[in-house]
């Protein structure tokens, strides 16, 4: 009978507090939400998605993603085909000037406002920042469209370098709950992640920053690294479900519970009423169809579309009709000037 | 004597070296993945992904369809 009140309680809680005020939820609210039982599910996605349209509205920001430096990753973040140190079937590559300037039209033509450059590295060296510079200049050359970049630890002078150049938005992981993240990276720590976050925000650029959800870590570290992610404040959290991945040592771990992802995307959105809640990697295979739906509908307000890093994604057609069908318009260019 | 005529091309081993149906799960998995290695010596091959596609270069028979 106690836990029947505490989560109508926590459900009446988020109403006044997310729905009626824009105020996130505490962290122990987070862990009553993800603790309901499945029979409440639809009543936990309804109120996600009454939360992001009264506080986002109905748009959909779209983006596409294309990795400028594959593979050979010194770090060893578990769940990544790209780290070096694992046997991977991912060797490295590099994405020339040409090649990226023509991803961003691709990735224009879908509608999309966002292209993120990506790079698999600890930190940008001066190759790498030269090829960003060249890059970012070629595509704001022949290509209407914002630029975000994801190249691992910055250096104060590096976060001046991309404002200066015109990187909008900057993304950076955090990846996991500062208590879990031992588990999952042991070549650098959450706090250097976390100083490279600081350093962005200060510097003008926006933040993003999110995870991945499934990597082992509890219901509680998911609400831990949720009201973590809100203390950051992040412009958009990019939402990924693990995707393991043959040869790291996650490659075993089970596709996450279609159910437990769409409870975690709601308990995401009534911790960050505001944010851009953005489908990233593993949605097709921890979802499929039916569940993008209801993610869709349960608080994302953002997706990638086309193919991943590494691994490829659904048709950008079948994502931007499933839109037109929720009457989710996407959000325009004009609209994130 | 079994001989090799390929090899998968995600997990890179040579078919006939696994029963039949070894390889019905990495067929199901390249729905959502590029090839991995080619299938004609098992080399890992150079993939870049790319927003709508891939390219796929082994050092040995060249670009991968």
């Amino acid at each position: 009978m106690t836990d029947v009140l505490d989560t109508l309680d926590v459900l009446a809680t988020a109403r006044e507090q997310v729905l009626e005020h824009g105020r996130g939820l505490s962290e122990p609210d987070l862990s009553r939400v993800l603790d309901l039982p499945d029979d409440r599910l639809p009543e936990l996605l309804q109120l996600a998605h009454d939360v992001r349209m009264r506080w986002c509205g109905p748009e959909v920001e779209v983006e596409g993603i294309v990795s400028v430096k594959t593979g050979g990753c010194p770090e060893d973040c578990h769940f990544c085909s790209q780290s070096g140190r694992f046997d991977s079937p991912v060797r490295a590559a590099w994405l020339d000037i040409p090649e990226l300037v023509e991803a961003a039209k691709e990735t224009a033509k879908t509608g999309a406002t966002e292209f993120c450059i990506v790079a698999a590295v600890r930190g940008p060296d001066e190759r790498l920042m030269n090829q960003v510079r060249d890059g970012v200049k070629a595509i704001r050359d022949a290509v209407d469209i914002n630029i975000a970049c994801s190249l691992g630890m910055l250096t104060q002078e590096q976060v001046d370098e991309l404002a200066a150049i015109g990187v909008h938005r900057y993304n950076h992981n955090l990846e996991t709950a500062r208590s879990y993240f031992a588990n999952v990276v042991t070549t650098h720590t959450w706090e250097e992640r976390w100083e490279t976050l600081r350093m962005v925000g200060e510097a003008g650029m926006e933040v993003c920053c999110g995870g991945i959800v499934g990597m082992g870590e509890s219901r509680a570290q998911r609400a831990e690294f949720a009201a973590q992610l809100a203390e950051l404040s992040p412009d958009e959290v990019p939402l990924n479900f693990l995707n393991p991945r043959p040869g790291t040592p996650f490659g075993d771990l089970p596709v996450l519970d279609a159910k437990e992802a769409l409870r975690t995307i709601a308990m995401f959105r009534l911790a960050l009423p505001r944010t851009i809640l953005r489908y990233a990697g593993g949605r097709e295979i921890t979802l499929g169809d039916l569940g993008t739906r209801e993610g869709l509908l349960g608080g994302i307000n953002a997706v990638i579309v086309g193919n991943y890093l590494t691994t490829l994604g659904r048709d950008p057609a079948d994502d931007l009709a499933l839109l037109d069908e929720l009457s989710m318009p996407v959000k325009a260019l004009s609209a994130t000037l | 004597m079994n001989t090799v005529l390929d090899f998968c091309d995600r997990c890179g081993k040579a078919k006939t070296a696994l029963p039949d149906d070894a390889h019905v799960a990495c067929a199901e998995a390249r729905a959502l993945e590029p090839p991995r290695y080619c299938v004609a010596c098992g080399r890992r091959l150079i993939v870049q992904v790319v927003p709508r596609g891939y390219s796929a270069r082994c050092s040995r028979h060249g670009e991968v369809g």
